[in-house]
């Protein structure tokens, strides 16, 4: 059943939620930078509207940096120190329909066997309220890979407009939050958020990025793509700031590290970059010598190599996040463009 | 709450440095076992083991020992960065971790049963393959003649040298032929690079060949194997990458839709030629 409550009262029903669980949602940012980030949710806070958030959601499943393991050195002798805790349940509200499809993508990577622990455990416990687009930027291209905005799945899909929330239960887990909510919310018909949903498919296909198109990507199109010459004029301007990645909810490699606390050896992951040229350097030599073949390699893993390892499913979502963020405005979308055009000439193999 | 009854491959668990040999002027080949004495897991000839030294870095290593070997493990490390300094620098008990074991094997129980093999590693190229030719050494009778052809630059870079000697060239069926870069005083075998003393020897291609060592050997060591008829498909090699996670997860050792710690690090040479040609 399909719930509501005026838009008046969802502070009522935020402060009720964060007596379920700790409840993280965007608020925006006080002072210069006003951005919206993921805030753990306080009494009076205002849920921000902002379309996307500065940093994706998959902070949450996998944070920045993250304890592995710990270790106590001891002259010859090494003391192994598990520091892993089961998770306690939290709520993360306002996750868009692209945030929210990056966990699949990043499921199939953390949760395929062997199974990472860290993220598993984060993954049980998250309880997540999407929230739908009704006014998406022109920086959005989800529908690309299949998302619809309209349909935000989660254990929780929201829909706001200008009087109300609409909060419709996906999952046996969102259904158990909604019925603590009690009185906050009331019944509604499902229908009711229809006439949401069609304003919503109408203005996606009315965004610029709307035709883009995935036809020219796949697992199938490695010979295709790898040696194009246009890889080159690409990644000319590249500064390797590894922003795009960072901003993205979808890439998920990592480094680890040993960190000497003083007190003993703090083993921590981070994320990291295929954008960075000590990213693949060994003692040994280093493989990928220039910025045009790191470049390449993240454009090729999210669409064509993924694909080839995930039934086609690509790992980008479309939140548009490096198109906003690139100091030099190279992103994803010029690349699948580019692309996807004929080449000119002879040029591509 | 405690979580750790999951099980997380990327938690290691104790290792001792029980041995340390000397094999050349810079590898030494470490003995570990846990601390109770034991193997800290099963292998298979062609796997490889994460090492670390806590504060100091985790490396993926190559398992050189036989997992027909039920006391040890055996790595034979060369000293070449900050890990194996460090590794180099240890002494007998020193505790390490060891998690493991990771990637593919060589598939000495299926494409290679009943065949003819020629293995060539050049330096420390003959690591990982050591694993494989004492598996092989041990279950004799599964496979047919066995060559080894193994370069270093000088005599006193040949890894292994006194098992080669002492046991390997020895041993029935197996022709060993050693090659050295450079004329040295003392030396009465071959001299000259890997690939040319291929050709030399000039071998018929009723087998299997497994190569290991620098890219540059491993390139020209199979053309000439090319040019003496062989296919792609009836070559191997292991590949290095840099690696972190060891379970296909952390990115690093992404080639094309491969992951070189999980789907190799043991490829043959048609399918390395399916992936994108991005380290020649």
């Amino acid at each position: 059943m399909m719930k509501k409550c005026p838009v008046s009262a969802l502070n009522t029903v935020l402060t009720a939620l964060s007596g379920v669980a700790p409840l993280y949602l965007p608020v925006n940012g006080k002072g210069k930078d006003t951005r919206a980030k993921y805030t753990k949710y306080e009494d009076g806070m205002i849920y921000s509207t902002a379309l996307n958030t500065v940093r994706s959601a998959k902070d949450f499943f996998f944070p920045q940096t993250e304890n592995l393991v710990n270790f106590k050195v001891d002259g010859k002798n090494i003391e192994i120190i598990d520091p892993r805790e089961e998770h306690e349940d939290f709520i993360l509200f306002g996750v868009r329909a692209c945030d929210y499809k990056s966990f699949d993508v990043l499921d199939r990577v953390f949760l395929s066997e062997p199974v990472d622990s860290y993220y598993a455990s984060r993954r049980a416990h998250g309880i997540v309220f999407t929230m739908a687009c009704t006014r998406p930027a022109e920086t959005c291209f989800c529908t690309t890979f299949g998302i619809d905005p309209s349909e935000p799945q989660g254990d929780v899909s929201c829909y706001m407009t200008e009087t109300d929330v609409y909060f419709d239960a996906k999952t046996e887990k969102g259904e158990v939050v909604l019925a603590k909510l009690g009185d906050l919310l009331a019944d509604c018909e499902e229908s009711t958020v229809n006439e949401q949903k069609e304003l919503i498919s109408s203005r996606m296909k009315a965004l610029p990025l709307s035709s883009l198109s995935t036809e020219a990507f796949g697992g199938d199109k490695l010979d295709k793509l790898f040696d194009d010459p246009r890889w080159e004029s690409l990644s000319e301007s590249c500064l390797a700031c590894g922003t795009c990645t960072y901003v993205c909810p979808t890439c998920q490699c990592y480094d680890i590290k040993d960190f000497d606390t003083g007190h003993g050896v703090c083993r921590f992951r981070c994320w990291d970059s295929c954008m960075y040229s000590e990213f693949t350097k060994m003692s040994a030599g280093q493989p990928r010598l220039t910025q045009m073949q790191r470049f390449r390699q993240r454009f090729m893993h999210k669409l064509v190599y993924y694909p080839a390892n995930n039934d086609g499913l690509f790992s980008c979502v479309g939140c548009g996040r490096c198109l906003a963020s690139c100091p030099i405005s190279m992103n994803i979308v010029k690349v699948m463009k580019t692309l996807s055009e004929e080449a000119e000439d002879n040029g591509s193999k | 709450m405690a979580a750790n009854n999951r099980p997380e491959a990327l938690i290691p668990v104790l290792g001792v440095a029980t041995d340390i040999r000397i094999d050349t002027p810079d590898v030494k080949t470490f003995r570990v076992v846990t601390p109770d004495g034991k193997k800290a897991f099963i292998h298979k000839p062609g796997q490889c083991a994460m090492l670390s030294i806590p504060g100091v870095g985790e490396a993926m290593f190559s398992i050189t020992s036989s997992p027909t070997n039920e006391e040890y493990m055996e790595f034979s490390i060369k000293k070449c960065g900050c890990l194996t300094d460090w590794l180099h620098a240890m002494e007998v008990g020193q505790q390490i971790t060891i998690r493991g074991p990771y990637g593919n094997a060589f598939p000495v129980d299926t494409a290679f049963a009943g065949q003819n093999l020629l293995f060539i590693a050049g330096g420390i190229g003959l690591a990982p393959l050591r694993s494989v030719i004492n598996y092989v050494r041990h279950y004799r009778d599964r496979y047919g003649r066995v060559d080894i052809v193994y370069g270093s630059r000088s005599m006193n870079d040949l890894v292994d040298y006194q098992e080669i000697i002492n046991e390997w060239c020895k041993e029935d069926g197996i022709n060993v032929h050693l090659t050295i870069d450079r004329e040295q005083e003392g030396w009465d075998g071959h001299v000259g690079f890997v690939p040319n003393y291929v050709t030399e020897l000039n071998f018929p291609t009723d087998c299997i060949g497994i190569i290991c060592g620098p890219p540059i050997m491993i390139k020209f060591t199979l053309a000439a194997l090319e040019k003496m008829g062989f296919s792609k498909d009836q070559v191997y090699t292991t590949m290095e990458m840099r690696m972190k996670c060891g379970i296909g997860k952390c990115g690093r050792c992404n080639i094309g839709n491969k992951y070189v710690c999980k789907d190799g690090p043991v490829f043959r040479f048609d399918q390395l030629d399916e992936l994108p040609e991005e380290y020649d």
